[in-house]
């Protein structure tokens, strides 16, 4: 409650806040069905409608409500980007954990590991991934995961070393408490902080990954809408039918915009030693 | 000198990583090259023709023998045949690399030509009106897709202008220099936009720290004059971080722009890897993702000695 209170509270956090909020409620609308039209009936006879009453933000080649597609494809962005993350935050906080506790030949493994991932470009390991395991919704999950989880290995060592030199970790040794109490107990819940700013932020990366790797073709299938394909397919269109361009184009740019703010305000927040002048 | 050895050190073993990972992973893309090649076609081969194309391109071999062959190639220069092409893997790289390598710098350059001075601009209006323009025109830039905004610019001139972007044949900058400006000017924008966005944003805060130091109130209290505090007293200082991020960003980018390469039909490095990738051109995907790999960390390790000609304070590898 008083993170709420803290978020809303402050400036970017608020709007962030709002935009994440309603971007939720569309995606679980979306996910349930509960969408003005069914997302892949076509409506043959009213094929190329710019926005109207009946169609709000008109319909694509196939006669297909966009407002409908939208909000399909945001529950299907947002499932891809929240499983994805939730991926990355756990096996990269797992691997962060056991590199900095193990240390010594263990940190050397895990980090070259990341090292040989981080230096493949983001979008052209998952393109590499999505290729191997066919397209599809899960396998952009795990593409996207294993993409970002050197970054939140990268996050969660750090700062785990760290605290495993300070004399309350000497302490609980000293007590007799186990490596896996000490682990959980005193250095994870250190690590929350970090991590839900990096979780956030990591959302905006996902939902732009998922997206682009849709919008090569590679990621959802169609009929099934998705923002990146919609986007892609608006190509052709562009001049006679600017609407399929430019509602999906602002669906995803608002939606990063909202994580974005949300991360920049629980940055401040959350993390006091590294709150930074405001940017 | 002994941090830069120690980092050169690493090279070999991350990129006998990489090799693996990309040797590994393209193998386990369901189908295979011959049939990608030449598609239906592939149907019209005789069991012994397969046989021979397959004996051609070495793919006939058991695994661990082919990555053996591909290293042992790569020590000597040969980094293979491509299938799609027919010719040396280096050459396609070294063909294509030059768009990559132009676009990922014209994009630093108008990132840093655009968001220093607004960055510096920012901070030292800060709490203004101004610098809560600036701050917001940051934050939606660095929200936009490289995709969205590519198609948004295209859109803009074919619907407001009448006119399109410049496509057709990719013109090298020593053939016709003009030609090649015009065909990548937009790409370049596409993809600097964000980067600019997030220069604005790092160096304003860089700015707005070195600003709250002492040794800056200092200089303000001997009479410095405003410009001479800003420009040789506290820029320099607040360069260190701009340096790691577009160092970062503009490693990034020398692997190639797949999705800005693909909206501007431009025959960049990541679209080349891309139809690789789905063309199962072992040789060409294994040969590239190395290249870009290498590529990242000699950026990374430049970025690293560049702080230390910014900052004599710093000495790498000690801790």
């Amino acid at each position: 409650m008083r993170i709420l209170r803290a978020i809303f509270g402050h400036g970017s956090g608020r709007i962030g806040g709002v935009i994440v909020g309603v971007y939720l409620v569309i995606a679980v609308l979306g996910l349930l069905g509960l969408t003005p039209h069914n997302p892949i009936t076509q409506f043959r006879i009213d094929r190329l409608h710019a926005p109207n009453g009946a169609y709000w933000m008109g319909t694509d080649l196939f006669g297909r409500d966009v407002a409908s597609r939208l909000m399909a494809g945001i529950g299907q962005s947002f499932t891809v980007a929240f499983f994805s993350v939730a991926f990355a935050t756990l096996a990269g906080t797992v691997l962060g954990l056991a590199a900095a506790w193990l240390g010594r030949r263990w940190d050397g493994v895990v980090m070259r590991i990341m090292d040989v991932l981080l230096a493949f470009p983001a979008i052209l390991l998952a393109l590499l991934i999505v290729t191997v395991a066919g397209p599809g919704t899960w396998t952009s999950v795990v593409a996207i995961g294993i993409v970002y989880t050197p970054i939140f290995t990268r996050v969660v060592r750090g700062p785990a070393l760290s605290l495993k030199a300070r004399e309350f970790v000497d302490a609980a040794r000293t007590f007799g408490s186990s490596s896996s109490y000490i682990v959980t107990r005193h250095l994870l819940l250190n690590l929350v902080a970090p991590l839900t700013v990096q979780v956030t932020l990591a959302l905006a990366w996902a939902l732009l990954t998922e997206a682009g790797l849709s919008f090569l073709g590679l990621g959802t299938q169609p009929p099934a809408a998705s923002l990146g394909l919609m986007l892609s397919d608006s190509r052709n269109l562009m001049e006679t039918a600017p609407w399929l361009m430019i509602f999906p184009g602002l669906t995803i740019m608002i939606s990063i915009l909202g994580f974005n703010l949300l991360g920049d305000a629980l940055r401040d927040i959350l993390d006091p030693r590294m709150r930074r002048v405001p940017a | 000198m002994n941090y830069l050895m120690r980092r050169l050190a690493t090279f070999p073993l991350v990129l006998l990583g990489v090799s693996i990972l990309v040797f590994v992973a393209i193998r386990m893309v369901p189908g295979d090259s011959i049939t990608a090649m030449l598609g239906t076609e592939a149907g019209l081969l005789t069991p012994a023709q397969r046989d021979s194309l397959a004996a051609y391109f070495g793919i006939d071999q058991p695994w661990f023998v082919q990555y053996w062959r591909w290293i042992g190639g790569i020590l000597q220069g040969n980094f293979g045949v491509s299938v799609t092409y027919g010719r040396p893997v280096l050459d396609v790289i070294l063909e294509r690399f030059p768009l990559t390598l132009e676009l990922a710098l014209l994009s630093m350059v108008i990132a840093l030509a655009v968001g220093m001075p607004a960055g510096i601009y920012a901070a030292t209006h800060n709490e203004k009106r101004s610098d809560l323009g600036v701050r917001i025109v940051a934050m939606i830039g660095q929200s936009t897709p490289s995709f969205v905004l590519g198609l948004l610019i295209i859109y803009t001139l074919s619907a407001g202008f009448g006119v399109l972007p410049a496509m057709g044949e990719f013109a090298p900058l020593w053939q016709d220099p003009l030609r090649n400006l015009s065909q990548l000017i937009l790409p370049a924008i596409t993809l600097g936009f964000a980067f600019a966005a997030s220069v604005t944003r790092i160096s304003r805060s860089a700015m707005l720290d070195v600003l709250s130091d002492d040794y800056v109130r200092t200089a303000r209290s001997k009479g410095a004059s405003a410009r001479s505090v800003i420009w040789r007293h506290a820029l320099p200082n607040a360069l260190i971080p701009v340096v790691t991020l577009s160092g970062i960003e503009f490693g990034y980018l020398l692997g190639g722009a797949v999705i800005v390469e693909q909206i501007y039909a431009l025959p960049g490095l990541g679209r080349m890897v891309l139809d690789a990738i789905l063309q199962r051109d072992y040789a060409l995907v294994q040969g590239a993702v190395l290249f870009i790999a290498f590529n990242f960390m000699i950026v990374n390790l430049l970025v690293d000695l560049a702080y230390v000609a910014l900052d004599p304070r710093i000495r790498l590898g000690e801790s």
